[in-house]
């Protein structure tokens, strides 16, 4: 078969504990963003963007939702006869099986999977992180500085450094220093968890980290501090970009909130890097002669009787009369009854918020209110009444 | 389960939708903020298990084949059946036939060869929300050789004058095919026949030298055989011109008649383009609109449908329009009855206002 120059592999067998219930019944990658998309669609059609057409999603936590959205990958152009999309489940061998034990034993269990296309380059990536990337750029960098491995960085606020793992490079952009959320740190530029490994190094590295029993598996604990201990060409690329963590409740409602500025830095319209996504096949939306939206995103299929401000609508969502809501973010096919106050939420999908609820707080700087329950999952309904 | 093949016969219809059709064909023309015409047929069809189609087209049939590509958006893209675009390449010289029967004769190896022993016909001018199966029982049931699908309308307007009406008895056999002005018997341009018969209809008609099978060659059978006339009582539109695309463009503002063309249970498909989710920005007012996505809204916008991509400056305010895909309003430019086609720019502070029954047709890629 040809040799494939890189392939990706996708981390998507997170929990995302701490998006709390709306994890309950979907791994965190398939956790719903931006009005239309799930956040591993920006790790896909940044690949499919960038040139890359086989990318291993390997899965593990709550997959069926997961499988089902990815299917052949046909939505990010990656349903390819050579190639395209696999999703990699954890799997039974002759000598037993496990679980995935951290994220370089997901990709050791793979080598299989990687070997068949005996590429030059493993791009690891995780479905974590909302950004647009150009990852074939990365390559390049990585090609002509003729690293092992490049790690892709980005500056953060020296404040927050210390919740990072923090890179220290020498001037010609060589990590000579890698530190796993440092209180004292000394650089501000943060691992990405974006890594581009030759692959033949990396398989070596993989099959005696399988080896060791003092080792917990892990990219970021484990490989690459033997990396860098043992000497090899350890490069960091810096992006310069919108590049967010949607870990957390606060998070994930930031992230949506940050595109509703007049221009974002995320720009979802530009054509020459589309975030491609699953189509719910809906009508246009309907907005009603007395509803008011101002400062909004809208998908298809919504109906909008209420008044909307500042807030992100996903599909189908229908609002009566009466009801308003700020600062918030409604997951798909909601209810939204008579009269009802929304404020500072995120409503998961298939919601029903019945007549005169109120739901969340308004003042400045509060908590924000998740809706989710069992609702998360299937279209079972969650009421609230006041 | 009895199948059913389709054709869409575009072969007749006429392309009277001045502007909008002047570069591509009726059945190309978008409408309802996100679709094709063709897309209600189309969809139709395949909620109907209907699932081999092929598509007679004559002329203007680019835009018409950019957005069907392989059936994907329709589920379309089989391995037995799925969809047959067929424009004329015909270089037959012993070919006698004229009309659609050149058609019907050059690719009757799509009759032959399509999964089915009945075969629906349609063209794209009638917009409504049909199930093909229901047909096919009271066909069945009627024992007819073919079943003529009509429309009683609740009121007769310019653009059902093109259409035939049908003059039914009390079996609701049709005892004539006609042109009453008056008549509000609607015939949809869609019968469904046994693939036999059709054969049959076939050889006869090309053996008469007519140039229209259903004009010519059903209509001489309405008193010899048994045709029967099927009364589709959902939701109707006709659209056959600027007037009736703006009205019935219009109608869908309205939420009831919206949710009878598009049920969760027969939903229309269309092709899938990736938009962002429409953006409204603090200065926008929108009020009574269908927006598609992938707008960006500053201005004012009121009993309007937006198409997917359009930007709509600060200030701009459009009134009672129609504004197809990727137009750009600029700031303080005034609409008011205007049907922009694809790709236009309003320059700002602009001002185009046309009239209530007869709005301002724009033509594709106008800058102003």
């Amino acid at each position: 078969m040809r040799r494939k120059e890189c392939v990706a592999m996708l981390l998507a067998g997170g929990q995302g504990t701490r998006l709390k219930s709306l994890t309950k019944k979907i791994a965190k990658p398939a956790v719903f963003f931006g009005g239309k998309y799930r956040i591993i669609d920006f790790p896909l059609s940044n690949c499919t963007n960038s040139g890359i057409n086989t990318v291993g999603v390997l899965t593990q936590y709550e997959p069926l939702i997961l499988h089902d959205y990815i299917g052949i990958g046909s939505s990010w152009d990656l349903d390819r006869k050579y190639g395209g999309v696999s999703v990699l489940p954890p799997f039974m061998q002759s000598d037993g099986g496990d679980w995935y034990n951290g994220t370089a034993d997901a990709i050791y269990r793979n080598i299989q999977f990687l070997d068949q296309y005996n590429p030059e380059h493993v791009l690891i990536l995780s479905g974590d992180h909302i950004y647009k990337m150009d990852y074939d750029a990365m390559l390049q960098y990585h090609k002509s500085e003729e690293a092992d491995v490049t790690i892709s960085v980005i500056e953060v606020p020296w404040n927050e450094a210390s919740r990072f793992g923090i890179m220290n490079t020498n001037e010609e952009g060589r990590i000579t220093e890698f530190e796993e959320k440092p209180p004292y740190p000394s650089s501000n530029l943060a691992s990405m968890g974006v890594y581009i490994f030759k692959w033949d190094y990396l398989k070596q590295y993989l099959i005696a980290d399988a080896a060791d029993e003092q080792s917990c598996h892990d990219f970021g604990k484990d490989v690459i501090p033997k990396f860098l201990a043992d000497g090899n060409k350890m490069m960091a690329y810096t992006f310069q970009g919108y590049w967010k963590d949607v870990g957390t409740i606060e998070s994930l409602w930031e992230a949506n909130m940050d595109l509703l500025e007049d221009q974002p830095e995320l720009n979802l319209n530009d054509y020459s890097w589309q975030i491609y996504s699953k189509n719910p096949n809906q009508p246009a939306q309907y907005i009603a002669p007395h509803a008011n939206v101002h400062n909004a995103l809208i998908n298809e299929g919504c109906r909008v009787y209420g008044s909307v401000d500042t807030s992100v609508v996903f599909y189908g969502v229908h609002m009566d009369e009466g009801s308003s809501m700020k600062d918030s973010v409604i997951m798909p096919n909601v209810r939204i009854g008579k009269n009802v106050k929304i404020y500072r939420s995120i409503i998961a999908e298939g919601s029903v918020i019945e007549d005169n609820a109120v739901i969340g707080d308004p003042s400045p700087n509060s908590q924000i209110t998740l809706i989710a329950e069992e609702g998360s999952f299937l279209a079972k309904s969650y009421a609230m009444t006041k | 389960m009895d199948r059913i093949a389709g054709i869409i016969n575009l072969d007749h219809e006429q392309d009277l939708l001045e502007e909008l059709t002047y570069f591509r064909c009726g059945a190309a023309v978008p409408f309802a903020g996100r679709y094709r015409m063709i897309d209600f047929t189309l969809s139709n069809m395949t909620n109907s298990r209907i699932e081999s189609i092929a598509v007679f087209t004559r002329s203007k049939y680019r835009s018409l084949m950019d957005h069907l590509e392989q059936g994907k958006a329709w589920d379309l893209d089989r391995k037995r059946g799925g969809l047959f675009i067929l424009p004329p390449d015909w270089n037959d010289p012993t070919d006698i036939s004229r009309g659609d029967l050149q058609h019907f004769h050059n690719n009757i190896d799509y009759v032959h060869r399509s999964y089915g022993d009945y075969m629906l016909i349609t063209g794209s001018q009638h917009i409504c929300n049909i199930d093909y199966q229901d047909v096919l029982a009271a066909h069945k049931q009627s024992d007819a050789d073919v079943t003529l699908i009509y429309k009683r309308v609740e009121m007769v307007q310019p653009e059902h004058q093109l259409a035939s009406k049908l003059s039914i008895d009390e079996h609701n056999r049709v005892t004539d095919i006609h042109n009453n002005q008056k008549s509000n018997y609607v015939y949809m341009d869609m019968y469904l026949v046994k693939k036999s018969y059709l054969l049959e209809l076939i050889e006869e008609g090309i053996a008469h030298g007519y140039a229209h099978l259903f004009n010519e060659a059903i209509k001489a059978k309405v008193n010899t055989t048994h045709v029967h006339a099927y009364e589709y009582t959902g939701v109707h539109a006709l659209v056959n011109s600027v007037e009736s695309y703006f009205r019935n463009s219009r109608s869908l503002l309205n939420p009831q008649e919206h949710d009878l063309l598009f049920k969760q249970e027969s939903p229309v498909y269309t092709k899938v383009m990736n938009e962002a989710p429409s953006k409204y920005l603090q200065s926008s007012n929108v009020h009574n609109t269908l927006v598609a996505n992938g707008c960006v809204i500053a201005g004012d916008v009121e009993d309007s449908i937006l198409f997917r991509g359009v930007h709509v400056g600060k200030g701009a305010v459009i009134k009672n329009s129609v504004i197809l895909q990727n137009c750009v309003i600029e700031p303080n430019a005034v609409l008011e009855n205007v049907i922009m086609d694809k790709d236009c720019t309003i320059s700002e502070g602009r001002m185009l206002i046309g009239a209530t029954e007869k709005p301002f047709v724009l033509a594709k890629r106008k800058v102003m």
